[in-house]
């Protein structure tokens, strides 16, 4: 059971039965994927292949440029047909992609090992060959993996925790995975355990999932694993990385730091089982689970799509558009992102895509924000115990001060206190664009301290520059006035 | 005992020189758009009004009532109250140049403040003695930090209310101050026997 | 009321002044004002470009002029709003427009060499207060991005005016989407 009561958090309606009911169908490979070269995290990675080469299922096609990035892999095999600006679902609405198309053939690529003997595997050499399969968080963050478990070595992070938790509305894909895959998500299990030389490991799940409980359960008994399986409670945003390692270890997370820090590892049920299928298989990070649903399509479930697959296509394995949505939304209703349209393709951080009317969104489309009458309901709510009053209070006022006091950096950007404001002000939003001023004040603020520390390096080199001029000078004007008192010598000798 | 702690009651609550006797109103409304700058010059009241509570006594002891000239009483006190305020004002100078910058004029502006002099002369006119003065002073000093800390709060939220156009900057800031006036009417009656 | 009374009133008044003023001579030579952290405090909210268009030969004179309360908060073009409104947060002071006379805000831009063109005179090298210009006499000279603050003093010494300012470069190709929109 659940150690701590989650003190905070909304109890909302799930909207999860009705995708459940389906099972998972496998969405044929599409006539083209577009693969968004920046996945969700980090920057974009750069194309490692060029246009018209021919690539096989699995083959590198782009490595990030930075280490929170992960490795691209060709979904399917064919040829890469184009590397361009395309609608995606990053911040802008656009983004570079690789377009390859199909040739229908899904030819593997030949250099893919899977890896069976991973106990005997060192875990460097664990770690650097996830990093090499593209595997990343399936929890909707897209974080390399491997990027994660090294910083949890060499913090000396043992304790495993795996987010099973899925809290917010209408997403059910990690549900579904765990009744049909449970044995995938042991084995995961197992190879992280080996990987972060970790003795244990918790697998918390929300209490409204029994059928993946037990599914959990039994699976970790039938492979001897180490693993609790922890019912906790459904609350959302429960599942939110630092307030799950609260409530199942008790500590928490300091702020603007990682649960890497009180030496805990958070990794998503999916990428579990998504390192456990590469182990098995050698197959790199190409597909995921998706839930496809909302009012808006005819037949919401779950489905299993290669990245990149075109978002019409997953629509269509959902029985296509049921009425006009009001939004496509990529994620949940709380933390959700709209998508520019359906030709966006799938990304490794989607874990829903919600065809959403009006009623589905709990939507108040309200013109105007009203002035805040201090009724205290968004502290009430706040997971991770800020004062969103206070903190709109100096987003208002520009007060940066104010924000750090009240703990900007410790919002986790749930939408909670959004959700149940009565004057409808758009707080989630509002803490974004502080951070963001904030972040762009820190810049600016370390490039003047360091133009000022060049500048006064300047000053000294040119003190030091002068000083050193004037001690030659003193030098020759002496030498010249030593060399007037002495017997005078021949002229010939001065002239040269 | 019990005494000097009615008196420091009265001096700070029931009888506010603000809020109550309406003294001080000038750095009450002028410092109070920032809260680090209005507990500076709350700090710096403080401190003006407990030494210039002692000297003003002192001085009305030892040396006007023995020599016949109480009828001096207020030029005297004026003059002693500029001197501790400029004394005041260096050591602000020297220890916090930025609060000296913040506060500016109403730093000097403290001899003025007719809450100071209103302490020396009703420690005169009260017959205290040296100790009571100094209790009376600081307690004057502290109920006045008081009012000036919790309206310099109150205008900061302000500043981004949804204020009408009309009230917004110094109207509302003197309507708020008047409901505070208003709440610390509360107190009339602490203290009376 | 006889004479003496009126002289030893004004005596009274007289030593008391005389005494107070003494006392506060001593006191001011004791307490020395610490404006040198004033100016720090300053300078830290200046954007450090030592483009001089405040008419101050650099930004901490400028700060300093500030604490002394010779100039105004609004005179700095490089820093723009953003820095007229923290230096007025920082004095308590009113947020005013900035100054029109002495230059207005360009928003980030660097300064960048047309290679082509440069003949490699080193004239620049010397005038940029950061040395962010890198060259040496009759080699090429390229201006260091990360490192300019676009203050602008390399561009009259040039005698080819091949040195012209461009928007400072984003972190991405989408932040200057998001600049353009």
């Amino acid at each position: 059971m659940a150690r701590n009561d989650f003190p905070a958090g909304l109890v909302l309606d799930a909207h999860k039965a009705q995708a459940l009911r389906e099972p998972v169908v496998e969405v044929p490979p599409p006539r083209y994927v577009a693969l968004a070269l920046d996945q969700g995290s980090g920057s974009e990675a750069e194309p490692v292949v060029p246009v018209g080469a021919s690539v096989r299922l699995g083959t590198i096609v782009a490595r990030p440029s930075d280490p929170f990035a992960a490795v691209l892999h060709a979904p399917v095999s064919g040829r890469v047909a184009a590397i361009e600006v395309r609608e995606t679902a990053a911040a802008g609405g656009l983004g570079r992609c690789m377009v390859i198309e199909n040739d229908g053939g899904d030819t593997r690529d030949e250099a893919l090992q899977p890896c069976l003997d991973y106990a005997a595997t060192p875990p460097d050499e664990l770690i650097a060959r996830l990093r090499e399969a593209g595997i990343a968080g399936l929890g909707g963050a897209a974080f390399p993996t491997a990027t994660k478990l090294a910083t949890a070595r060499e913090r000396d992070a043992r304790r495993l925790l795996l987010n099973g938790a899925e809290c917010e509305p209408w997403i059910c894909c990690d549900d579904a995975l765990m009744r049909s895959s449970a044995g995938d998500v042991v084995l995961g299990a197992k190879i992280l355990m080996h990987a972060l030389a970790a003795e244990s490991c918790v697998i918390a799940i929300e209490d409204d999932k029994p059928e993946a409980i037990a599914a959990v359960g039994t699976a970790a008994r039938d492979l001897g694993a180490s693993v609790t399986v922890t019912a906790i409670p459904a609350v959302y945003p429960q599942g939110a990385e630092r307030q799950l390692v609260t409530t199942i270890f008790g500590d928490e997370v300091p702020a603007r730091g990682l649960p890497a820090d009180i030496g805990v590892t958070c990794q998503n049920v999916s990428t579990a089982a998504a390192v456990a299928r590469w182990a098995r298989t050698g197959e790199p990070c190409t597909s995921r689970v998706v839930t496809v649903t909302g009012s808006g399509v005819a037949r919401p479930r779950n489905v299993l799509a290669r990245i990149g697959t075109p978002l019409s296509a997953l629509i269509e394995a959902a029985g296509g558009y049921r009425g006009e949505p009001l939004r496509l939304i990529t994620g949940g209703n709380m933390t959700g992102r709209a998508a520019p349209s359906d030709e966006l393709g799938l990304t490794k951080a989607m874990n829903c895509v919600l065809a959403a009317t009006f009623a589905d969104l709990d939507a108040r489309l309200v013109a105007q924000e009203l002035p805040c009458i201090r009724c205290g309901d968004c502290a009430t709510v706040c997971p991770a115990a800020l004062l969103p009053q206070q903190l709109h209070r100096a987003a208002l006022a520009g007060d940066a001060a104010g924000l750090l006091r009240f703990g900007i950096w410790d919002c986790i950007d749930c939408g909670c206190c959004d959700f149940v404001c009565p004057s409808q002000i758009p707080l989630a939003w509002r803490f974004r664009e502080a951070r963001r001023d904030l972040r762009a004040q820190e810049a600016a603020a370390e490039k003047a301290a360091a133009a000022r520390e060049r500048f006064e390096r300047r000053e000294r080199r040119l003190q030091d520059a002068a000083a050193a001029e004037q001690c030659v000078l003193d030098a020759v004007r002496q030498q010249a006035r030593a060399n007037a008192g002495t017997p005078a010598t021949p002229p010939t000798d001065r002239a040269e | 005992m019990t005494e000097l702690l009615l008196l420091a009651l009265g001096a700070s609550l029931v009888n506010n020189f603000v809020l109550t006797n309406f003294l001080g109103l000038c750095p009450f409304v002028g410092v109070s758009r920032r809260f680090e700058a209005a507990a500076g010059m709350a700090l710096a009241t403080l401190f003006v009004l407990t030494i210039a509570s002692g000297l003003s006594y002192t001085l009305w002891h030892w040396v006007l009532q023995p020599l016949g000239l109480e009828y001096l009483r207020t030029i005297v006190f004026i003059l002693l109250i500029a001197g501790v305020v400029q004394f005041t004002e260096l050591m602000v100078r020297a220890t916090s140049p930025l609060l000296h910058q913040v506060l500016g004029i109403f730093l000097p502006l403290i001899t003025t403040n007719c809450a100071v002099l209103g302490v020396a002369l009703l420690n005169v006119d009260r017959q205290h003695g040296l100790l009571e003065s100094l209790v009376f002073g600081a307690s004057a000093g502290a109920g006045f930090g008081l009012a000036l800390l919790l309206f310099a709060a109150l205008r900061e939220r302000l500043e981004t209310a949804d204020v009408p156009a009309a009230f917004r900057g110094a109207p509302i800031a003197l309507v708020t101050a008047g409901l505070m006036a208003l709440a610390f009417m509360g107190f009339a009656g602490l203290g009376a026997r | 009321m006889s004479i003496e009374v009126v002289l030893v009133a004004c005596a009274v008044a007289f030593a008391l002044a005389l005494a107070l003023g003494l006392a506060l001579g001593w006191a001011a030579s004791r307490l020395t004002p610490a404006t040198g952290r004033l100016v720090e405090q300053i300078d830290a909210l200046l954007p450090q470009t030592q483009c001089g268009q405040c008419l101050y030969p650099g930004c901490r004179p400028y700060a300093a002029a500030i604490a002394n309360g010779e100039a105004d908060i609004n005179r700095c073009p490089p820093g723009g709003e953003a820095t007229v409104r923290a230096l007025a947060a920082l004095l308590d002071r009113e947020a005013q427009p900035l100054d029109p006379q002495y230059g207005a805000s360009k928003g980030a831009v660097v300064a960048w060499i047309d290679e082509e063109r440069c003949i490699g005179c080193a004239r620049c090298l010397p005038a940029c207060p950061v040395d962010a210009i890198v060259g040496a006499a009759r080699y090429t000279h390229t201006v260091i991005s990360a490192q300019c603050t676009g203050c602008e003093l390399c561009l009259p010494p040039c005698p080819v005016d091949c040195i012209v300012l461009r928007p400072a470069p984003a972190a991405s190709w989408r932040a200057s989407l998001h600049r353009a929109a």
